[in-house]
């Protein structure tokens, strides 16, 4: 997206709309939104650019609080919505906002395959692992014994990791950030929104009403420095309150490791968020605080690639080049004809 | 091309021929050559190609039978025929399955050679029903020509070192040659397209050029073929003429209507039968700005589609009736969202997957109340091959004056069938005008649900300052387009949105009839029933029957008039090949004791039987 100079000076309040704000008050959407708007600005895009496009959920009514171009369409489909959008207008910066319902269970097929064609948009998938809108069911995140309505007993389908299944589907960038780290949030959907193709974004974001604390472990002041890594291209895994431990790999398993008695940093793996292989950011999106890793959040891997909406119309460029501009006397009168007199 | 007997030419004012034959045996191909020919020297042509849904059934059985009709005359024509004059028989199963649609008196051409052991048994023949006591009922009934089109095809393909399976593979070529003999038809126009498509393997090409001349010079010489046809040419409009197939004329249609509108097409589709030749045409014109997107599914097709629309981009879909199901949430979110687009059902035969490659009108309660809630669509239907291009037109018309999804719906009988068509003069047609509203000049907010006299809202697009505006599938205000619930503004939403759909009814022309203005009976159509409606009401008039005949192309809204005209017959009748669809839907509106006629079995009425039926209801 070029950077227009003599724009006028908005702030992030000239991103929000007329419309009251309508989450519980203390959910982490708040916080989110707030970020947005903050990051907006900084962009260099004029707003009239810019357009959010939803899905269904609570994350999903956020294009209703940004004063900008938005759709607010149905359950799961945003992404598909949002394709036909940027195919016509390539030059628009779209986002799309969903959830851990709305865009891994309804939405799980238009999500893979947006990100596949690598359409110039930024994904930001909101998960609190629980369906809040609906009350209170187990999400496609939500953990194996997931207590909720509809699983009494505990959950008995095995989540999903929606970074593992943005890299599976070979996203060009792929991060993870925390509602609460707003900070980090502001920089990382920034780091989206630079990116050429289709971002993906996975904020670890808190439902206060349907499933509070579920990511108290990554947040905690306490224990934050111990279940969490901040990965950062170009250097070391390391984690811990004091930088006190990394990940190393051995052999194809990444293990935690004490840095001191002999182990320095230079054994540790060194993050390259420019691989072109996605085996590493795969491994780093797997890596679970219950087995005992911290999660990475940060940018995992941004590479470039062809984007698919830029190549719909290049193609149309190149077709009108070699057979000239539509003629439609000519189509009408191409093959047999004949004359009645 | 030699001239060496002089036979005797007995002149047709029309005719109807049949090429039968396993799937893989090219019939599509000879339906198609017959036809461009027929067109080209100057008859009305009407086709109905039939094929199987299975990609390749069991070489030989009669699941695999494929077949394409012909009809040609020298009158103008609605239909591809309901008996057929000349069949050709490529083998025993298309020889079983087909020969019941011959006429007595008619022309049975087969292939000899194919009746062999094996073919017999997969056709489930236990005698050989071209042979001793069975072929001499056959030719009590049948002109019979037994030719042995292996032997022959292959001795003329000799010379070009062509395999077996190869050299077999002209025996088309070789029928087609020998059906051109026998109706006069010239070579030259398949000679050109064998040019033009196998040009780069010329030993194929010479086989088949080889093999046609073969067929034609056989019936040209052997004593058994002992009459040549001839049907004049038709009497049709001035004008210079094409060939074309609905779903080629849709397509075209839509190209025209975005440029009449100065628009980007998008098309969002996913491949189903028999719709996709939508999406393969519009594929092949990316020049004229043409955006396509195989989508992942249905639902994202539909999604897409609705994306492109607020894009501004004169944005489509095209589907088939179990498509049309999985877009059907989408189709709600279009409505509330009041952004114009169209979604094209070919419809074919269901429930489910159905009958994938055969016709029916089933769709019809689908297009008119398939969706959540109160969620008015419009709602209008071609009624022929090039009668496609003129309703994508009307549509986009319709879509983006009155700001609304509208469904076209077409079938798969106009789909693949085609007929000549009057090339149109482009800078004739009329444009098709849209305004998109500019950047505000004071500073007063954006209401994107204002409405114009249409009741229509502002078609504003992303990229113009100060319109920026939030739409979504929730329930909005009028005027500010905000969220909201309450319950007046509700009902005053449903009641909007559905007179903008009905005040569509000021717009379209009314409701003419072919016949008298009154009458004993008024055989009521839609869709591709039109054809053989059509030609069975002025059958009737001829055998004397007060009979008239009214066509809908706008079946939602209704012509303002419909109702009034219905009153002037003694008795309506609504032919449909479903259980009575419109038929419900005009007794609903109007209160009138209509009578359904109805049939389902993958095949368009033919005359003889709607005839049939006029006379029994008027006695």
């Amino acid at each position: 997206m070029p950077v227009d100079l003599d724009l006028p000076v908005l702030k992030p309040a000239d991103f929000a709309s007329d419309q009251d704000v309508r989450w519980c008050p203390g959910c982490g959407d708040y916080s989110i939104l707030a970020q947005m708007k903050k990051v907006m600005p900084t962009l260099g895009v004029p707003r009239e650019k810019i357009v959010f496009i939803s899905g269904i959920g609570c994350s999903s009514r956020f294009p209703y609080y940004m004063n900008t171009y938005g759709m607010h369409t149905i359950h799961g489909r945003a992404p598909a919505v949002a394709t036909g959008l940027k195919t016509v207008q390539p030059d628009l910066m779209v986002w799309v906002i969903t959830g851990d319902g709305d865009g891994l269970s309804i939405g799980g097929n238009h999500l893979m395959h947006c990100i596949r064609r690598n359409m110039d948009l930024n994904i930001v998938l909101f998960n609190n692992r629980i369906y809040g809108l609906t009350k209170g069911q187990y999400s496609p995140t939500s953990p194996l014994g997931k207590r909720t309505k509809s699983t009494p007993m505990g959950a008995i389908d095995n989540p999903l990791h929606p970074l593992s299944i943005a890299i599976g589907a070979e996203a060009t960038f792929v991060a993870r950030s925390i509602d609460t780290n707003i900070k980090h949030l502001g920089y990382t959907l920034q780091r989206a929104a630079e990116h050429k193709g289709t971002s993906f974004i996975e904020v670890y974001q808190n439902c206060n009403v349907f499933n509070d604390g579920a990511w108290d472990y990554a947040k905690d002041r306490d224990t934050k420095a111990d279940t969490t890594l901040t990965l950062e291209h170009g250097k070391p895994l390391v984690f811990g309150k004091e930088g006190e431990k990394g990940i190393r790999l051995n052999g194809l398993e990444p293990e935690v490791v004490e840095l001191g008695n002999g182990v320095t940093t230079d054994d540790l793996l060194f993050h390259d968020e420019k691989s072109p292989e996605p085996s590493l950011a795969y491994l780093l999106s797997r890596m679970r605080f219950e087995d005992g890793f911290p999660e990475p959040i940060g940018v995992f891997r941004a590479v470039d690639a062809p984007r698919y909406d830029q190549q719909v119309n290049d193609q149309i460029d190149q077709a009108t080049k070699d057979q000239g501009p539509g003629d439609l006397n000519a189509l009408y009168s191409s093959g047999e004809t004949w004359t009645v007199e | 091309m030699s001239t060496a007997v002089e036979k005797p030419v007995e002149e047709l004012a029309e005719a109807t021929v049949r090429f039968c034959g396993d799937s893989g045996d090219g019939m599509q191909l000879a339906g198609t050559q017959f036809t461009t020919t027929s067109a080209l020297v100057g008859n009305d042509v009407a086709t109905f190609p039939d094929f199987p849904a299975e990609i390749r059934a069991p070489r030989g059985t009669k699941a695999g039978v494929s077949g394409f009709q012909v009809h040609f005359s020298s009158q103008e024509i609605y239909t591809p025929g309901d008996t057929v004059d000349a069949l050709v028989a490529m083998n025993p199963a298309a020889f079983a399955t087909n020969l019941d649609d011959l006429r007595d008196g008619g022309i049975l051409v087969v292939n000899e050679s194919a009746f062999d052991k094996k073919g017999l048994d997969l056709a489930g023949y236990e005698g050989n029903p071209i042979e001793d006591v069975a072929l001499h009922q056959l030719e009590q009934k049948y002109k019979v020509y037994k030719v042995d089109m292996t032997k022959m095809t292959r001795d003329a393909v000799k010379e070009f070192g062509l395999g077996v399976k190869e050299a077999d593979r002209c025996r088309n070529f070789f029928a087609m040659g020998l059906v051109f003999w026998i109706y006069g038809r010239p070579l030259d126009p398949t000679l050109r397209f064998i040019e033009t498509k196998f040009g780069k393997r010329p030993d194929v090409a010479n086989a088949n050029t080889a093999a046609l001349k073969a067929g034609y010079n056989y019936g040209e010489t052997v004593e058994a073929f002992d009459t040549q046809f001839l049907v004049p040419k038709a009497e049709l409009a001035p004008g210079t003429y094409r060939s074309i197939m609905g779903n080629t004329a849709l397509s075209w249609g839509l190209m025209t209507a975005a440029k009449l509108s100065e628009k980007r097409l998008f098309l969002g589709a996913y491949p189903i039968t028999p719709a996709s030749d939508i999406l393969h045409e519009l594929c092949k014109h990316k020049n004229h700005d043409i955006v396509t997107f195989q989508a992942e599914d249905e639902i994202a097709a539909m999604t897409a589609t609705i994306g492109a629309s607020f894009a501004g981009a004169m944005s489509v879909t095209a589907s088939s009736g179990p498509g049309i199901a999985l877009k059907g949430e989408a189709f709600g979110l279009a409505v509330i969202m009041e952004l114009p687009m169209i979604v094209i059902n070919v419809q074919r035969g269901g429930p489910s997957t159905g009958l994938p490659t055969k016709t029916e009108q089933s769709d019809l309660y689908q297009a008119m109340y398939g969706r959540n809630g109160e969620c008015p669509m419009p709602v209008i239907a071609a009624c022929s091959p090039g009668d496609c291009f003129d309703v994508a037109q009307e549509a986009w018309r319709l879509a983006v004056k009155y700001m609304t999804p509208v469904m076209l719906m077409t079938d798969g009988y106009i789909a693949n069938g085609s007929e000549p068509w009057k090339i149109p003069d482009y800078s004739t047609l009329p444009k098709i005008p849209i305004t998109h509203p500019g950047s505000p000049t004071g500073d007063d907010k954006f209401q994107p649900y204002t409405r114009d006299e249409q009741l229509a809202r502002p078609w504003a697009l992303p990229g113009t300052p100060g319109l920026e505006h939030r739409l979504g599938g929730l329930e909005k205000q009028d005027g500010s387009g905000n969220v909201s619930y309450d319950p007046m503004n509700h009902q005053h939403m449903i009641d909007t949105r559905a007179k903008k759909v009905d005040d569509i009814a000021e717009d379209i022309p009314p409701q003419e009839v072919d016949g008298p203005e009154e009458g004993d009976l008024l055989v009521v159509s839609w869709g591709g029933t039109y054809g053989s409606c059509l030609s069975a009401t002025r059958l009737a008039r001829k055998h004397g029957k007060s009979v008239a005949h009214a066509h809908i192309r706008h079946i939602h809204p209704l012509p303002k008039n419909l109702g009034e005209l219905l009153g002037r017959y003694k008795k309506v009748m609504v032919p449909e090949l479903n259980s009575g669809q419109l038929n419900t839907i005009l007794r609903d509106k109007f209160l009138v004791d209509t009578i359904g006629f109805n049939k389902m079995q993958g095949k368009p009425f033919s005359v003889g039987e709607l005839v049939e039926k006029i006379s029994e209801v008027t006695g």
